[in-house]
C-alpha cells in the first residue's frame, strides 16, 4: 500500500533554476524521509494526476516565473478539502501543474490536502546547475517539506537529519 | 470579417503541441502567399555532443531528446550502433524491445488523442473543459495513459527517459510473473478502452480535406511496423535503412532552426499515422483492423484530420501486440549480447508515434563516435505541413482571424508535431496585406 503522503518535485535539470523540484527530491532521497514517497515529474498532468491520485497528501515542489518576487523566494500555498480555487498557473512548463490541478479537481482526483510550494526562478536557460538563489531556497524547502511530512503524518518519527521545526512560512512565503 | 488590408493577427501560445515555434501565414488579398513554420528553439545540437561519446552511450544520450518518445530515440540509436558493429539482438530481445516501443505508443497516443487533440473536434478549448462534459472518456484516456506507462516502468525501469536499455539488450528482463499480472490487470482492460476510443473518435466531425503527399513509412513484411522494417512510399519507392540519406535530402530554411526534408527528386512527404496505416493496414492485428473498418477508414486515409481515428487504431494494435508478446513471453537469456566496437558506419530507422525515425552513426575502431546524424519525424513533415496548411487557410480566407487562428491550430495538431525533437509554444500569426 502506498504511503499516504507522496512529495512530488517537477522540473528539469538540464534547464538550470527549472531543475529546483528535482534536487529537492533528490537532497530528500539522501536523507531519506519516512512515510512519504519521493517522486520527480516533468510536470505532464496525466502523469503528475498518477502520482497524486488515492493520496491523503500530497506535496508539489516547483520552479516558478511569477515575476512578482525575487529570486529564490518560496511561494506556499496549502490546498485543503479538495479545494475549489483557481490552481494557479506560473509553472515554468507549457501544460503546467495548474492544468493538472485543474484536471484532477474536474475528475476528483485530487488529494486531500495538497501543498504547493513553487520557488521563483532566476535562469531557467540551457545547462545544469542552479543559481545561488535558488540553492539557497533549496535548501530550506528541503527542510520545510521534511516538517511539512512529519506534520501531515504525526504517527512517523522524525529522522535525525530532519528534526521537526515550528512552520516558519506562511501562506504567502518561506522567509 | 474577411479580405481586409494590412491587418495581422498574433495569438499567445499555442498550447497542446510538444515545443516551441510559431506559425507565419501570410494572406495578399484572396490569396495565401506563404505559411512558414517557425521552428526557433535554439538548435539542440545532439548529433555534435554525440561525437567522441563511447558507442554505448548514444540510446542514453538521444533518450532526452523527447519526454514524450525517448523509447524511439533509444531503438533507432541501439539499432544503428548494432549495424555498424555487425551485431544482430536475438529474437526474444527483439520481442522485448517491441514490448517496450507499445508502451510508448499507448502513452504518446493516449495523451494527444484525449489531452490534446480531442478537445478540438468538440469546441472545447482544452482538456480540462472538456472533462466536465466529458468525464467518462477523460477518465479513459488517463487510464490508456496509465497502462503505457506501465509498461514502460516495468519493461524500462521508468516512464520517461527510461534506463533499462542498452545497446546490446536491456540490463535486466522482468520476469514472465510481473508481466503477466501486468496484462491481466491493466493492459486487457485498456484494450477494452481503446477500442472503445475507436468508436468515440470515429463519430467525430471531420473537415473534408485531403492531402496528396507522398506518403512514407516502414514495412515489415510479417506485421505492423514499430520496432523494424524497411521504408517504403505511397508512390512505390522502397530503399534500404541503411541507403536513407541517398533518398531523404535535408536542406536549410531560414525560418526555422530545424532542418526541412524531402525525398530525393519527389520534394516533400509526410511521415507518421496515415502513412503507417496506408501503407501497413493489411498488418494490423484483427480487432485492431475490425475497429479500423468499423470507423470507417479504407486502404487509404489521406485526411490529416482522421489522423485522430488512426492513432486510437494503433493503440488498439499496439495493446494487442503487447499481450500477444507476454503470453509468449520467456526472458531472454542473457537479455543483452555483448556489442563489441569495431569502425563503420551503421544505420537504424523505427517508427517512433510522430512517424519514421532515421539515426546514422560512424564509430572508429575504439567506437569512438565520429560523428551521427538524427532525421526525426516532425523534420520531415514540416513542408507538408506548410503546404497543408496553405491550401487549408485558402479555402477558409471567409473566417474572421480568431476562427481562422483557431482552425489552424487544430489543423498544426493533426500532426502531433514534435518541436522539441524537431530541433518548444507555437506563437501564430495571420498578416493579411
Amino acid at each position: 500500500m502506498n504511503p499516504p503522503v507522496v512529495v512530488i518535485g517537477v522540473g528539469n535539470p538540464f534547464r538550470r533554476d527549472d531543475g529546483a523540484g528535482p534536487a529537492v527530491i533528490e537532497r530528500l532521497r539522501l536523507a531519506g524521509l519516512p512515510g512519504a514517497d519521493l517522486a520527480e515529474s516533468d510536470g505532464e498532468p496525466s502523469s503528475l494526476i498518477m502520482l497524486w491520485e488515492g493520496r491523503q497528501n500530497a506535496v508539489v515542489v516547483d520552479a516558478v516565473h511569477t515575476h512578482r518576487a525575487a529570486a529564490g523566494h518560496v511561494h506556499r500555498r496549502l490546498m485543503a478539502h479538495r479545494p475549489t480555487g483557481p490552481g494557479g498557473r506560473a509553472g515554468s512548463h507549457a501544460m503546467d501543474l495548474g492544468d493538472a490541478v485543474a484536471l484532477a479537481r474536474e475528475l476528483d482526483r485530487l488529494p486531500d490536502r495538497m501543498l504547493l510550494l513553487g520557488i521563483e526562478a532566476a535562469d531557467t536557460g540551457y545547462g545544469v546547475g542552479l543559481t545561488p538563489a535558488v540553492a539557497r531556497a533549496v535548501d530550506r524547502v528541503v527542510e520545510h517539506v521534511a516538517a511539512a511530512v512529519h506534520e501531515l503524518r504525526p504517527e512517523v518519527a522524525p529522522s535525525r537529519d530532519h528534526r521537526p521545526e515550528p512552520a516558519h512560512g506562511t501562506r504567502e512565503g518561506l522567509r | 470579417m474577411s479580405h481586409r488590408n494590412d491587418r495581422s493577427l498574433r495569438v499567445g501560445a499555442l498550447a497542446r503541441v510538444e515545443g516551441e515555434g510559431a506559425m507565419h501565414v501570410r494572406v495578399d488579398g484572396a490569396t495565401v502567399t506563404d505559411v512558414q513554420l517557425r521552428i526557433y528553439e535554439p538548435p539542440r545540437f545532439f548529433e555534435a555532443f554525440l561525437r567522441g561519446r563511447g558507442h554505448l552511450e548514444p540510446p542514453d544520450i538521444t533518450a532526452r531528446i523527447c519526454g514524450i518518445c525517448p523509447v524511439a530515440y533509444q531503438m533507432s540509436a541501439c539499432l544503428a550502433i548494432e549495424d555498424a558493429c555487425g551485431v544482430r539482438v536475438s529474437e526474444p530481445v527483439a520481442e522485448l524491445r517491441r514490448l517496450l516501443y507499445c508502451g510508448e505508443w499507448v502513452a504518446s497516443h493516449a495523451l494527444h488523442v484525449y489531452l490534446l487533440h480531442a478537445p478540438d473536434f468538440l469546441g472545447y478549448p482544452g482538456v480540462v473543459e472538456m472533462a466536465r462534459s466529458h468525464r467518462d472518456a477523460v477518465e479513459r484516456g488517463l487510464a490508456l495513459k496509465k497502462a503505457g506507462n506501465a509498461i514502460l516502468e516495468l519493461v524500462g525501469g521508468r516512464a520517461i527517459h527510461p534506463i533499462n536499455v542498452r545497446v546490446g539488450g536491456f540490463y535486466h528482463a522482468p520476469s514472465p510473473d510481473e508481466l503477466r499480472a501486468l496484462a491481466r490487470d491493466t493492459l486487457r482492460p485498456a484494450l477494452d478502452h481503446a477500442l472503445a476510443t475507436v468508436d468515440w473518435v470515429a463519430g467525430f466531425p471531420f473537415p473534408d480535406f485531403t492531402v496528396d503527399h507522398e506518403l512514407l513509412a516502414l514495412t515489415d513484411p510479417d506485421r505492423y511496423p514499430i520496432d523494424r522494417g524497411e521504408p517504403r512510399t505511397s508512390a512505390g519507392r522502397s530503399f534500404r535503412v541503411r541507403d536513407f540519406e541517398h533518398h531523404i535530402v535535408e536542406t536549410q530554411a531560414a525560418h526555422s532552426t530545424a532542418l526541412h526534408a524531402g525525398l530525393a527528386g519527389a520534394g516533400k512527404y509526410l511521415t507518421g499515422p496515415l502513412a503507417r496505416y496506408t501503407l501497413n493496414h493489411a498488418a494490423l492485428s484483427p480487432p485492431a483492423r475490425r475497429a479500423a473498418t468499423a470507423a470507417g477508414l479504407g486502404e487509404r486515409c489521406d485526411n490529416p484530420f482522421r489522423s485522430i481515428v488512426v492513432r486510437a487504431v494503433e493503440m488498439v494494435h499496439a495493446l494487442d501486440e503487447a499481450l500477444r508478446i507476454i503470453e509468449a513471453y520467456e526472458p531472454p537469456a542473457p537479455p543483452h549480447l555483448a556489442v563489441p566496437p569495431r569502425a563503420g558506419i551503421g544505420y537504424g530507422a523505427t517508427e517512433a508515434p510522430r512517424g519514421t525515425l532515421f539515426h546514422r552513426y560512424e564509430l572508429d575502431a575504439a567506437g569512438t563516435v565520429v560523428s551521427a546524424r538524427i532525421v526525426p519525424p516532425t523534420a520531415q513533415n514540416q513542408p507538408s505541413i506548410e503546404d497543408d496548411l496553405r491550401r487549408y487557410v485558402q479555402d477558409r480566407l471567409d473566417l474572421d482571424d480568431e476562427r481562422l487562428t483557431s482552425q489552424c491550430e487544430q489543423a498544426i495538431r493533426n500532426y502531433d508535431p514534435c518541436i522539441s525533437c524537431a530541433t518548444h509554444f507555437l506563437d501564430l500569426t495571420v498578416e493579411r496585406r
